[in-house]
């Protein structure tokens, strides 16, 4: 591979020092074979600018901390080979969650307040037995829930997505792939209604309007439009039938 | 310090990785608030990565007909080395089969059994029972006499985690991430909370508490390459170190996985080698069965790591600018199985190596993985040395683990230490009044709020916080690693000591303010090296090798004069650890042969 300089064009902003306004800033490196951007902006922070701020946590694209803007794109940084990106790489936060620095954006509190809001738990009236044996499922349903379970709130496809860069209230392809899950989950005795209450709006299912941006850029490649269309079919369905 | 600040719970957790939340879980649904502090989201804890699975003696596939509490125990017992209290052991493999059906009410997808015949990767042929249609299926993982470990399809630890975590959500449990605990507030004999460092702001705050629970995984970023997440750097067992009263238990034994990728040190869960898959060496010779006919791939991690080094030293490894490494080989498996039981690691191969998995090999070798050692509690999970502390999951030495952890037994761990410590801190918190000695908790956040302001005033120093930690790293990486001598531990202390010496003279180099990562990593470098002393010392003065602690000058297990656990205390303004020793607990498997790993090493 041929040696390249790459220059990396970094969001900067500390709110502790309001005075100094947001502003972009750049920074050079030589690229070495296999570098990803975590190992890139590792090496800026210990080497040229010690107060850079992001986040990596498990450096293995399983952990969702690390998504932001790579050249207007959302994605997952730990994962992002620089071998794939031009020699000048444009670094900003996630749009619609708050930022706390730099790359740094409040994805935890946000996901918190929507699981909140989705009730994103089993709901079961049933006590829990510690003699009993657990009860079945069939193992094709076992592999469908986790399909959808497999989701990091990472955060991209809020980001990539025109509702909710629009509407704060909206839950955005993540929520819904969210409700997917316990929509097909025999152990959630929740009716289609109960959960129809929750997201039969447009700060739900109905907000969507189908550019399907989030399914396009989904880092873990979970089929978010199938996902959306079983949750819309499956709300229709109880719109329609109420109580 | 403005007292209207100070943050009042119960019970206070430090760490939300799965022991953490399971704890606060238990103490919460028993009527207790509880607030859980987290670096990170609950939901990116280290327990995420976990990708192979969760072992407890269902006996629900053909494979693992048959197996009960006894034989879990005895696996444990023999994976441990006989260093692990039996006690805590007999505890932990009876509520595993709880604890993962527990887990199943609370919305784990567990991959299930699928009645019918297949051919294993040997050749041999298993038949799974109609009968046992539906039930949790279980995997072969090593050092195990059955196939006992639960998992859902490739991404155990994420679904736990995500499970668990929606219990939280629903008991509506107070989570503050982005806080850091970075010193207990105690008098030196009960412990009253945490000084707690916002990782948003920089600004400091007490949160007091009747009970404080230290779930904060293990310090695998200590050393220069390991499967670890970043943030696993060990500040829970620093600050418990800190008091100079609680000891940590086993320092020494630090778990290396075969299989880390090469180079990121990404790790490919032992399922690979459970599921069939070989490990080759530059000749493509599979070398497992010629060091352990039986076992093979499956032997014990220890075990497996130690015969990959030494065949490496031997020149059978594959020459890379990273150095040596060895192949993992999956392409026997098959795609369908690689892309739905393993899918996590061919994303990885992908992602991080440009590599298809179904058709190449995989570039692995030995990296460190898990610290049995830790915050040393007895079975009840309550800290040694101070009442009100309690501790579970990687970072306590319950000591379920002993010298070696098998795979699968530390996500069981975490839960069923949760279940079980959690139960212990709501009796006790239910008992207790709140009450607290002003002075020491002014004490406490002025001594804090003093190291702070001394690195952001850049008063003094000229010590580079990034150049200490790799040398710390390098240090551990190299001496302390899977082969160990008593001249390499020796260097290892010399060097360490002078690091820590040079870490009270650190400078930033940035401002400091705000939520600065320069001043974050100076304010961990110093415990962090304490906890290296205690690593290091702690091997080099225990002449023997037992589990993953292997010595080349002592190559044998010494049950006569080691058959003991080793506790570190750090004296304030000591310079080194206080090393002492306590007895094992042996009550039903007396020391014997492991069965395996005992070809000696030439
Ligand atoms: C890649 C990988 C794969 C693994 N696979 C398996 C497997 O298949 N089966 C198995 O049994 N085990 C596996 N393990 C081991 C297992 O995942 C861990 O041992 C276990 O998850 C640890 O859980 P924990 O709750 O103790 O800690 P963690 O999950 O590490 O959580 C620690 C928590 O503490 C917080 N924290 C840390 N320090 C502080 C502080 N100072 N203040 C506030 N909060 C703090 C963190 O934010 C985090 O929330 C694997 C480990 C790795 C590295
Ligand atoms: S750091 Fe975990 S997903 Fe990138």
């Amino acid at each position: 591979m041929a040696e390249r300089l790459l220059t990396f064009s970094i969001f900067r902003y500390n709110p502790a020092t309001p005075e100094i306004a947001p502003r972009m800033q750049e920074f050079q490196l030589d690229e070495t074979p296999n570098m990803t951007l975590f190992i890139a902006l590792n090496r800026l922070r210990e080497e040229q600018d010690p107060s850079l701020m992001f986040d990596f946590v498990c450096r293995a694209a399983v952990c969702g901390s690390c998504g932001m803007l790579i050249n207007g794109r959302p994605g997952l940084a730990c994962k992002t080979l620089t071998q794939d990106l031009p020699d000048r790489i444009t670094l900003m936060p996630l749009p619609v969650f708050k930022l706390v620095g730099d790359l740094s954006v409040d994805t935890g509190v946000w996901f918190r307040q929507l699981n909140e809001n989705l009730e994103a738990w089993i709901h079961t009236d049933k006590d829990f037995d510690p003699k009993a044996q657990e009860e079945r499922m069939d193992n094709a349903l076992a592999q469908e829930i986790y399909e959808a379970e497999r989701c990091i709130e990472c955060g991209s496809c809020i980001a990539a997505c025109a509702t909710a860069n629009m509407r704060a209230d909206f839950v955005g392809a993540a929520g819904l792939n969210r409700i997917a899950r316990f929509l097909i989950d025999p152990r959630d005795e929740r009716s289609p209604w109960q959960v129809f209450e929750v997201v039969g709006t447009d700060e739900g299912v109905f907000g969507c309007i189908g550019l399907m941006a989030c399914d396009d850029i989904c880092p873990m490649e979970i089929p978010l439009q199938q996902q959306l269309a079983l949750v819309r079919r499956k709300m229709a369905w109880a719109g329609l039938k109420g109580k | 310090m403005k007292w209207s600040e100070a943050h009042l719970s119960d019970v206070l957790v430090i760490g939300a990785g799965l022991a953490g939340e399971r704890v606060a879980i238990e103490a919460a649904s028993r009527g207790h608030t509880v607030t859980i502090l987290s670096l990170v989201p609950p939901r990116r804890s280290h327990s995420t990565a976990a990708q192979g699975g969760m072992q407890a003696s269902l006996g629900n596939v053909a494979m693992g007909y048959g197996d009960n509490p006894d034989i879990h125990f005895e696996d444990t017992v023999k994976g441990s080395d006989w260093g692990c209290d039996q006690e805590v052991a007999r505890l932990f493999v009876e509520l595993a089969p709880v604890a993962v059906r527990q887990m199943a009410q609370w919305g784990v997808p567990w991959s299930r059994v699928v009645p019918g015949k297949r051919t294993l990767p040997d050749g041999v042929e298993v038949e799974e029972l109609p009968e046992k249609a539906g039930l949790i299926a279980q995997r072969q993982f090593g050092g195990t006499a059955k196939w006992r470990t639960c998992f859902a399809s490739d991404g155990t630890g994420h679904v736990l985690q995500y499970a668990m975590d929606s219990v939280v959500v629903k008991l509506g449990i107070t989570v503050h991430d982005r806080a850091e605990a970075i010193a207990l507030i105690h008098d030196g004999k009960e412990c009253y909370g945490a000084v707690v460092l916002s990782l948003r702001t920089g600004e400091l705050r007490p949160y007091l508490a009747k009970a404080t629970v230290i779930a904060t995984g293990g310090y695998g970023r200590m050393y220069g390459v390991s499967t670890n997440a970043v943030i696993n750097e060990g500040t829970g067992m620093a600050i418990a170190l800190d008091t100079g009263v609680v000891p940590l238990g086993n320092m020494e034994a630090v778990q290396f996985h075969p299989t880390g990728i090469v180079p990121a040190g990404i790790l490919v869960t032992e399922g690979c080698r459970g599921d069939g898959g070989y490990l080759l060496d530059k000749n493509l010779h599979r070398f497992m069965p010629d060091y352990e006919p039986v076992k093979k791939e499956v032997a014990s991690r220890d075990v497996v790591s130690r015969w990959m080094v030494h065949h490496m030293r031997k020149g059978y490894g594959v020459e890379s600018p990273y150095g040596p490494h060895l192949w993992l080989d999956l392409r026997h498996l098959g795609e369908a199985h690689i892309c739905t039981n393993l899918r996590e690691v061919f994303t990885i191969c992908a992602n991080f190596l440009g590599i298809n998995c179904v058709q190449e090999l995989i570039p692995v070798r030995p990296t460190q993985h898990y610290s049995m050692g830790g915050v040393r509690t007895n079975i009840h999970g309550e800290a040694v040395g101070l009442t009100r502390l309690y501790a579970a999951g990687e970072a306590a030495c319950w000591d379920l683990h002993g010298f070696n952890r098998l795979g699968g037994n530390s996500l069981a761990e975490t839960i069923v230490a949760g279940m079980v410590v959690g139960e212990k801190v709501a009796e006790f918190v239910q008992e207790a009044p709140l009450t607290f000695p002003f002075s020491v908790v002014e004490d406490h956040l002025a001594a804090q709020a003093a190291r702070i302001e001394s690195l952001r005033r850049r008063a003094s120093g000229s010590e580079n916080v990034y150049e200490l930690r790799k040398k710390m790293e390098e240090t551990l990486l190299e001496h302390v690693g899977i082969f160990r001598t008593g001249e390499g531990l020796q260097q290892a202390v010399t060097t360490l000591q002078e690091l820590y010496q040079r870490s009270q003279d650190l400078r930033l180099r940035s401002s400091g303010l705000g939520p600065n990562p320069e001043l974050f990593s100076a304010l961990r470098l110093p415990g962090m090296l304490r906890l290296a002393l205690c690593i290091a010392q702690g091997a080099l003065l225990r002449t023997e090798s037992r589990g993953s602690h292997y010595r080349e000058d002592y190559p044998k297990r010494d049950d006569v004069n080691w058959l003991k656990r080793t506790l570190a205390t750090w004296p304030p303004g000591a310079s080194m650890p206080h090393i002492d020793y306590e007895p094992v607990k042996i009550t039903e498997l007396p020391p014997g042969d492991r069965g395996y790993g005992t070809m000696p090493i030439k």
